[in-house]
């Protein structure tokens, strides 16, 4: 117990930690909030889409001067709307409708390389943008986080009931005059912003680390929506804790201890899950 | 203007480039049309992150980053074939599992970067982004002779593969073996993916397996056309963007092969679509 108080009075004499534990802290509750709703509605890949385009915009904004956290709210929320406004092209089939992603992911991660290498120097940061880092958050960052994490809680508070429903049975939402296509619209604009704070904490390649791990985590455990909700958030701020502290002590990438955390979390769960199912299965044939 | 152009050509770095990338974009682009066709597209990108780790490990490990390369593509390939409909799991497990493999390559990668020295360091930016000017002509040999290999065993099963990838259940009752051609397919993807990361590195392979391909579809509605088509554009997009980045040298080679490839597929929908609308007009 006193290592422990002793590590952590240690650690926190650092502004630099200080500073990456409030904006992580911030990033896993908005996270873990929005992801509760990306895994109810399946949206998991958009989110990973909407994280790559953001990579450009992060590089881009580096090497234009601009603080890269602009970049990235700026992208992601820009391809959020592209995605909700754009209707599925016609005449498409789903081999070429897959072909299209892989190909739109590839050239924003090539632009990303791009502006990256142009931006003489900043190559050894392609990795932080990639893979997250947590040295260098000011104070100003972290206010920004805050205001748009709370923004975007906000909103979600606000439409959190008519979505739920929406989420779990559209048809029976639309007849029952549900707007169920401005909420999925809405909903995208929250995960853009969602998916920017988190790619500046996970990297722009590990956002599933935060934002569907821990929900996918929740939802195997229980499927109360409220508790649904405060377990996500929980387990998303436990492992970015943890993740932070260990890559406090080992130099190694804050998104790889995030990662594993995070998997090693979903992993028992699912392992947890199954065994529950087994037993509940054999009480019920005795 | 052609003696400047030889010139440029026999500079060995840019030789090597030239050969290795014409290999690596014909059979991406031959192995890219059946995975487009098979739906199988987001395999390739398992392949990319699974690329990424392997080659990482072998590094951290102190082994040929080649010898990781290939063992983690090649065994993902088998392995995603064997699990076939049962391992279909949904997006949140596959997604998690990606992310999971990548944080592992990134880890392998620090692992290496702080036991090494100063070059080191670059050595994760080559794995995911390429460095095509950078191949020995040892290694563009290698990876000609592994193309070869791969080419010959792919045209040799394409037509029960193409069979079995559009009607699986007619194949299956005419005896074609859907599900070992579905395993020997992936093991080729997953030695292409190992080529690819030479050339464009893992997160870009993807670009230079589904664009060429798509585009090709996009051209033409036979399959037996589109196949060789397919690699032929992506035979072009190599080329058209190795000669950019020669021209224009800020420009990374792989950005230019994947902003080209990109490029070529944007005009080939915009094409298509143009036709369909003259030939709607003209029938009304």
């Amino acid at each position: 117990m006193a290592a422990l108080v002793g590590a952590y009075q240690e650690i926190f004499s650092y502004p630099f930690m200080v500073n990456a534990f409030r904006a992580g802290t911030v990033v896993a509750v908005v996270a873990g909030a929005i992801g509760w709703f990306v895994v109810l509605r399946r949206q998991s890949f958009t989110s990973h889409a909407l994280a790559v385009v953001g990579f450009p915009g992060a590089a881009g904004a580096a090497l234009l001067g601009i603080s890269t956290a602009a970049g990235y709210f700026g992208f992601c929320i820009a391809a959020a709307l592209v995605i909700a406004v754009v209707p599925r092209a016609a005449g498409a089939s789903r081999g070429e409708e897959s072909a299209v992603t892989g190909t739109v992911q590839a050239f924003a991660l090539a632009s990303g390389f791009l502006f990256s290498s142009l931006y003489r120097g900043f190559l050894s940061g392609i990795s932080a943008l990639l893979f997250g880092s947590f040295v260098g958050i000011t104070g100003a960052q972290v206010t920004a986080l805050l205001v748009v994490g709370a923004a975007t809680l906000a909103v979600l508070a606000a439409i959190g009931r008519p979505l739920l429903f929406a989420s779990l049975d559209p048809e029976v939402a639309a007849a029952r005059t549900v707007p169920v296509r401005a909420l999925s619209v809405v909903f995208l604009l929250l995960l853009g912003a969602a998916v920017a704070e988190a790619a500046q904490i996970t990297g722009a390649l590990l956002i599933f680390a935060l934002l569907v791990a821990p929900p996918a985590t929740a939802q195997l455990l229980t499927v109360r929506p409220g508790l649904g909700l405060l377990l996500s958030v929980t387990i998303a701020v436990a492992v970015t804790w943890a993740g932070l502290a260990f890559a406090y002590y080992v130099p190694y990438p804050t998104g790889f201890f995030i990662t594993t955390l995070a998997f090693a979390a979903y992993v028992a769960a699912r392992i947890s899950h199954a065994v529950g199912e087994r037993r509940a299965f054999a009480g019920g044939t005795v | 203007m052609p003696a400047s152009l030889v010139q440029t050509l026999q500079q060995p770095f840019v030789a090597n480039a030239v050969v290795a990338g014409t290999a690596i974009a014909a059979i991406a682009g031959l192995v890219g049309f059946f995975l487009v066709t098979r739906g199988q597209v987001f395999t390739g990108d398992a392949l990319g992150h699974v690329a990424f780790a392997g080659a990482a490990g072998a590094l951290a490990f102190g082994l040929d980053l080649r010898v990781g390369l290939f063992a983690a593509t090649v065994g993902a390939g088998v392995l995603i074939g064997a699990l076939g409909r049962r391992g279909r799991a949904d997006d949140v497990v596959i997604g998690n599992v990606l992310a999971w493999v990548l944080g592992l390559g990134v880890f392998f990668l620090a692992v290496y970067t702080t036991s090494g020295g100063a070059g080191n360091g670059t050595a994760g930016i080559t794995v995911l982004f390429g460095s095509i000017f950078g191949l020995t002509t040892q290694q563009s040999t290698t990876v000609v002779v592994v193309a070869i290999v791969v080419a010959v065993l792919l045209l040799l099963i394409a037509r029960p593969l193409l069979f079995s990838s559009l009607d699986p259940e007619v194949a299956g009752a005419l005896g074609v073996p859907a599900r070992w051609l579905g395993i020997l397919f992936l093991a080729l993807a997953g030695v292409t993916a190992g080529e690819a990361t030479q050339a464009v590195g893992a997160l870009l392979l993807l670009g230079l397996l589904s664009a060429p391909a798509a585009t090709a579809q996009r051209l033409t509605t036979r399959p037996f056309a589109a196949l060789p088509l397919s690699a032929v554009i992506a035979v072009a997009d190599t080329w058209a963007g190795l000669a950019l980045s020669l021209a224009v040298p800020v420009l990374p080679p792989s950005f230019s092969i994947i902003a080209v490839a990109s490029g070529a597929f944007a005009l080939a929908i915009a094409a298509s679509q143009v036709r369909r609308r003259v030939l709607g007009a003209r029938a009304a």
